[in-house]
């Protein structure tokens, strides 16, 4: 089932960061969503996890969905390792062999045992990233993941999502033109900022 | 490859760097204690270090001694675990229920503002002398266990508790992984403040409410007598117990966590 995003406002105090957005993003397809900052593109990534409810219109066929997300923070627990981060969500549907190809995709082979609090800006965001990829889901949400990595990283990275990401709905957002053609989305949302 | 969540929390400055300098701070001041007894010339007024740790050697080894230790740390402790185990109790509610809350507040704030002696006498009435010290520690506790916790879970990451709504982590999951370790430096924190206190506490209700064979009668007597060396000697008796008992009990906390979060 196609995700609807029908007529959707939503205001943060006086501040309207949506104003009636009505996109349809397709089931198992990629759709890219872009705009620059302060567009209101994290707004409608909280309104697909539910963290938020629209002050106008309606989401339709997300609520009954098994979804998985990179924030635009990495959200992940300081104290636990890489390993035991991605363990958190999905320690009965991952196997060791999974872990140690996911660690390898993304070159996090050497740091996987750490405590995230000890790794790089790029580290920590790969392991949110694999976090997203490797939990049980037909949805995966993210928000500006490759933020903080390298050219060559991002790359690689990309790959990793659209290997993982295969058959599933991917949400993919965004404000780099680049990224967006890496991605090769099936479809492209433009979020356009009124002033 | 290890399957279970393992926690690495962050290590502290365990303070072996300054060990040296704290004992010579120690040292430092029993001499100062020494040369000050020697400037009086009357024990009564000021024993000198000497004649306490002698009469520390006489009391270890009678054995009224351990009786007397023995009763006292029972009861503060026994108040000490149940305020604590009260103290989350409720914490716990409180964040649940905010009717909870606002009920349980004027309680906490009564139990805080009032002055531990008035507590004391007022429980003298109620309560025999020999259990009053598990309640007075049990009331100076209460409300350091049951703020600190409430607050600490307040405090646990809105954010992290998204990302685990988001991946529905089950609730037991989040409590192990994601509650315990955000909450884990506000009960240290508050187990540091009140084990000082209600050992303070628990024995002024024993030199108040005088129960036979406790510390709190020692202390007592050594008043009425003016023996001021019996004085010196079980006070550094109580710090010694309270600094040992702290010392385990944060030590065997940190390893019970430990052992949670990578069971």
């Amino acid at each position: 089932m196609d995700i609807k995003v029908d007529h959707v406002s939503k205001a943060y105090g006086k501040q309207q960061v949506l104003r009636d957005l009505s996109c349809v993003l397709p089931e198992g397809k990629t759709t890219c969503i872009r705009g620059n900052s302060g567009c209101g593109k994290t707004t409608l990534i909280r309104l697909l996890l539910g963290l938020d409810v629209p002050d106008k219109g309606k989401i339709e066929g997300i609520s009954d969905r098994k979804i998985s997300a990179v924030f635009q923070e990495d959200r992940l627990c300081e104290n636990l390792s890489a390993a035991s981060n991605i363990r958190l969500v999905c320690i009965e549907t991952i196997t060791d062999r999974e872990l140690e190809e996911a660690y390898k995709a993304v070159a996090l082979t050497e740091v996987w045992q750490k405590p995230v609090r000890e790794l790089s800006g790029g580290m920590r965001r790969r392991v949110s990233i694999l976090r997203a990829l490797l939990a049980e889901s037909d949805c995966v949400i993210m928000d500006e993941p490759l933020r903080g990595l390298d050219e060559k990283t991002k790359a690689k990275t990309i790959d990793y999502i659209l290997k993982k990401t295969e058959g599933k709905t991917l949400i993919f957002v965004t404000h780099e033109e680049k990224e967006a053609v890496w991605l090769k989305a099936d479809r492209t949302v433009d979020i356009l900022m009124k002033y | 490859m290890m399957r279970s969540i393992t926690n690495d929390r962050a290590k502290t400055d365990n303070g072996t760097k300054y060990t040296g300098i704290r004992i010579l701070a120690v040292f430092f001041w029993i001499v100062i204690w020494q040369f000050a007894s020697m400037y009086l010339k009357q024990e009564i007024l000021l024993a000198s270090p000497v004649s306490v740790v002698r009469k520390l050697f006489e009391l270890i080894f009678s054995g009224n001694f351990w009786k007397s230790v023995g009763f006292s740390f029972v009861r503060i402790v026994a108040g000490f675990f149940l305020a604590m185990l009260l103290g989350i109790f409720l914490a716990i509610l409180a964040y649940w229920s905010k009717i909870v809350e606002i009920l349980i507040s004027p309680v906490i704030t009564v139990v805080k503002s009032i002055p531990v002696a008035s507590f004391i006498i007022l429980c003298l009435i109620w309560i025999p002398s020999r259990n009053l010290s598990v309640f007075i520690s049990f009331l100076m506790v209460l409300p350091v266990i049951y703020t600190n916790i409430l607050e600490g879970i307040r405090q646990t990451d809105r954010k992290i508790l998204e990302m685990a709504k988001v991946f529905r982590v089950n609730l037991r999951r989040q409590i192990r992984y994601i509650y315990v370790s955000q909450v884990l430096p506000y009960f240290l924190s508050a187990c540091r403040l009140s084990l000082g206190m209600c050992w303070k506490a628990g024995v002024a209700a024993e030199v108040i409410g005088v129960p036979s064979g406790s510390i709190g009668e020692k202390l007592y007597n050594a008043k009425i007598y003016l023996n001021t060396p019996d004085l010196f000697a079980w006070t550094i008796v109580i710090i010694v117990i309270s600094f040992v008992f702290e010392k385990c009990f944060l030590g065997i906390v940190s390893r019970i966590v430990y052992m949670i979060e990578h069971r």
